[in-house]
């Protein structure tokens, strides 16, 4: 039975990673309508760029600035360069954009940076403790502290500062947001930044992890059942897919796999996601979409 | 001047249902057969047939069976290359296990293995619509990989799952030679391709294209939506499957699970992107580009920049220039090559006048 706790905890911990690349993805939903692919290419962006900087010798504060400031520059030219161009289209084409962003995200950030994988050592010791008879990593626990300080900031974020309110009066009805005279570029700029730091954190968390490489761009596939099961419109819903889909991807991996002949890690949670789907169409958080012809 | 319909008058139904309605267009069409039946086999060379023209043709067929589902019924798809496998891995196994089964039958019955395939993944898309059906493509692509990697029986145990061309035999002729290779496949994509033009035009295309545009409208209307979604799901994967049994058999002749993997998807995703999404002559457009960009891509970094550029740096900046195409095609022409053609057709009929 500890056995069976250890696998799922350690999975909520795991899952607790996909919640931060889904985030991402739920800030610049809500806010344009726009289904990012870009997401995960954004991670490796930022984490290869923080990492390339702490190479090169800067301190981690300055490197973690800078790349603040490249994902802030990223975050002007796509809103410039791609969504200004692209406003009122259907939401398909803009999802098939992102995806073309992806591939120039992830060219650039390889042709800059190389593509050789890089350590990252964010100094947090990964010896696994034991609470409770359970053992425990500490990196893990490290990782979910952050992730609840980053939701804590981002509903503060939302629901107290104006930007934040103008922020959801844009994601309910961008029309009668600009007629009020909210500026919507503005916004969006501002989205895709705070997209672009949730990314650079999940980026540095996962880089810690896995090492900084092309793979990391992957994330964002997994991050796909945790925002169908959560809602694409919901932060809680991020946090509490990704807890969902960590755990019964461990537990299933552990406990059905050796059945099936192992791996299948890989495909487990978007069956498991197909399946929530038919019970809770909108996701456990997400708003129900009413439609009109 | 040549370009012109003055005279060509429909007096039946039979003529206004024609696919070129235009005589220089059917023409045209003709002499473009013609010339891919003889005159290319007869002087093309073998690098032409195997790295070029055959993936093409493939590629333009598994083309057309995403746009059945992405450009035509408007549902969103990331699992393309797990519907290819399905086809390739079902037809070797028509061929292996089946005493006798010609070639062409097993390459079929693969085709349909796939379609029922895509019924099964399409069936989420009944409750659900939009973004999410991309989870159940998803879930295809992941599942079906992992089924043909784990389990040997599919590629009668040989090691990592790799499969093996049976023999290229038609009708008692050998086809293995790359020039026979390009003729087979040539002719499976005229064939499937001049159904494909039929099928978008049908009462079934018309249905795909409300469905499309409005569901919830379309079933007003009374058009039934499960029937058209998994129809779509059929069709689309029946000629994904075929096109993963060219793949595997004509083009690669050998191919593990890894072939079909989800970068395939996204490359025949940006097929329909740059071709023209909801065109059956946007399917070969796209395809050519994606074959013949990367070529053109290395001919330039070899011939202008030799020397300046590596291979990891011309690899990383042709996946720029592919993103930053796709958005730049997204924003100025999102119906892709297709409606360019079609501009410049426009303008050629009316031509020296502009209107």
């Amino acid at each position: 039975m500890s056995f069976f706790f250890e696998v799922l905890v350690g999975g909520l911990l795991a899952g607790v990673m996909y919640s931060l690349v889904a985030i991402g993805f739920v800030l610049i939903y809500k806010a344009s309508g726009v289904f990012n692919f870009a997401q995960g290419s954004m991670v490796l962006f930022s984490a290869l760029t923080f990492v390339s900087l702490l190479e090169r010798g800067y301190p981690f504060w300055l490197a973690f600035l800078l790349s603040l400031l490249i994902m802030l520059v990223l975050a002007w030219a796509i809103e410039r360069w791609v969504l200004r161009k692209l406003v009122n289209r259907s939401p398909i084409t803009l999802f098939m954009a992102t995806l073309g962003l992806s591939y120039i995200i992830e060219g650039l950030a390889q042709s800059l940076w190389g593509a050789q994988v890089h350590g990252l050592d964010l100094g947090i010791n990964d010896e696994p403790f034991e609470v409770f008879g359970l053992l425990l990593s500490q990196f893990d626990l490290f990782a979910s502290a952050v992730a609840g300080t980053l939701v804590i900031i981002l509903s503060i974020f939302f629901n107290k500062t104006r930007t934040g309110i103008a922020l959801r009066a844009v994601a309910d009805d961008p029309l009668a947001a600009l007629a009020v005279g909210i500026n919507l570029q503005r916004l969006w700029l501002i989205v895709w930044a705070v997209a672009g730091f949730v990314g650079l954190v999940a980026g540095l968390l996962w880089g810690a992890r896995l090492g900084v490489q092309f793979s990391l761009s992957l994330v964002v596939l997994k991050a796909l059942p945790v925002l169908i099961i959560g809602g694409f419109t919901s932060i809680t819903g991020c946090i509490v897919g990704g807890l969902i889909i960590g755990a019964s991807e461990k537990l299933a991996e552990i406990f059905i796999g050796p059945y099936l002949g192992g791996g299948i890690e890989n495909w487990f949670p978007y069956v498991l996601a197909m399946l929530f789907l038919l019970v809770r169409p909108a996701g456990l958080f997400g708003e129900r979409q009413i439609e009109r012809v | 001047m040549l370009y012109r319909e003055a005279g060509q008058f429909i007096s039946h139904y039979r003529a206004d249902q024609r696919l070129f309605r235009l005589r220089q267009d059917r023409i045209g069409f003709y002499l473009l057969l013609a010339s891919a039946f003889v005159l290319v086999p007869y002087c093309g060379n073998d690098y032409w047939f195997s790295a070029i023209l055959i993936p093409f043709l493939v590629l333009s067929l598994a083309g057309m069976g995403l746009n059945f589902l992405t450009g035509y019924a408007g549902q969103l798809s990331l699992g393309s290359a797990a519907f290819m496998a399905v086809g390739a891995f079902s037809a070797y196994n028509f061929n292996l296990r089946v005493e006798g089964l010609p070639f062409l039958l097993s390459i079929l019955l693969g085709g349909v293995v796939a379609g029922l395939t895509g019924v099964i993944f399409g069936l989420p898309s009944l409750k659900i619509k939009g973004f999410y059906v991309l989870v159940s493509t998803l879930a295809a692509q992941f599942f079906v990989q992992w089924v043909f990697t784990n389990f040997a029986w599919f590629s009668n145990d040989s090691s990592s799952g790799v499969i093996t061309a049976p023999p290229l035999q038609v009708f008692g002729l050998d086809l293995s030679s790359p020039a026979g290779r390009y003729l087979l496949t040539l002719t499976i994509v005229t064939a499937l391709g001049l159904l494909a033009a039929n099928i978008v035009r049908s009462e079934l295309g018309r249905n795909w294209m409300a469905v499309r545009d409005m569901d919830t409208a379309a079933a007003v209307i009374g058009i039934a939506i499960p029937k058209t979604k998994l129809l779509a799901f059929a069709i689309s994967s029946f000629y994904l499957g075929i096109a993963g049994s060219l793949w595997a058999f004509t083009y690669l002749g050998t191919v593990e699970p890894h072939g079909f993997d989800i970068n395939r998807s996204f490359q025949i995703l940006f097929i329909i992107i740059i071709g023209g999404m909801g065109s059956i002559l946007g399917n070969f457009l796209g395809a050519a580009f994606i074959v013949l960009f990367p070529v053109l891509m290395s001919h330039i970094a070899n011939g202008l920049l030799a020397g300046v550029i590596d291979a990891g740096h011309l690899e990383n900046f042709q996946k720029i220039v592919f993103g930053m195409l796709i958005i730049g095609f997204l924003i100025k022409e999102p119906n892709g090559l297709a409606s360019i053609w079609q501009t410049f057709r426009q303008q050629l009929r009316v031509w020296p006048l502009r209107y």
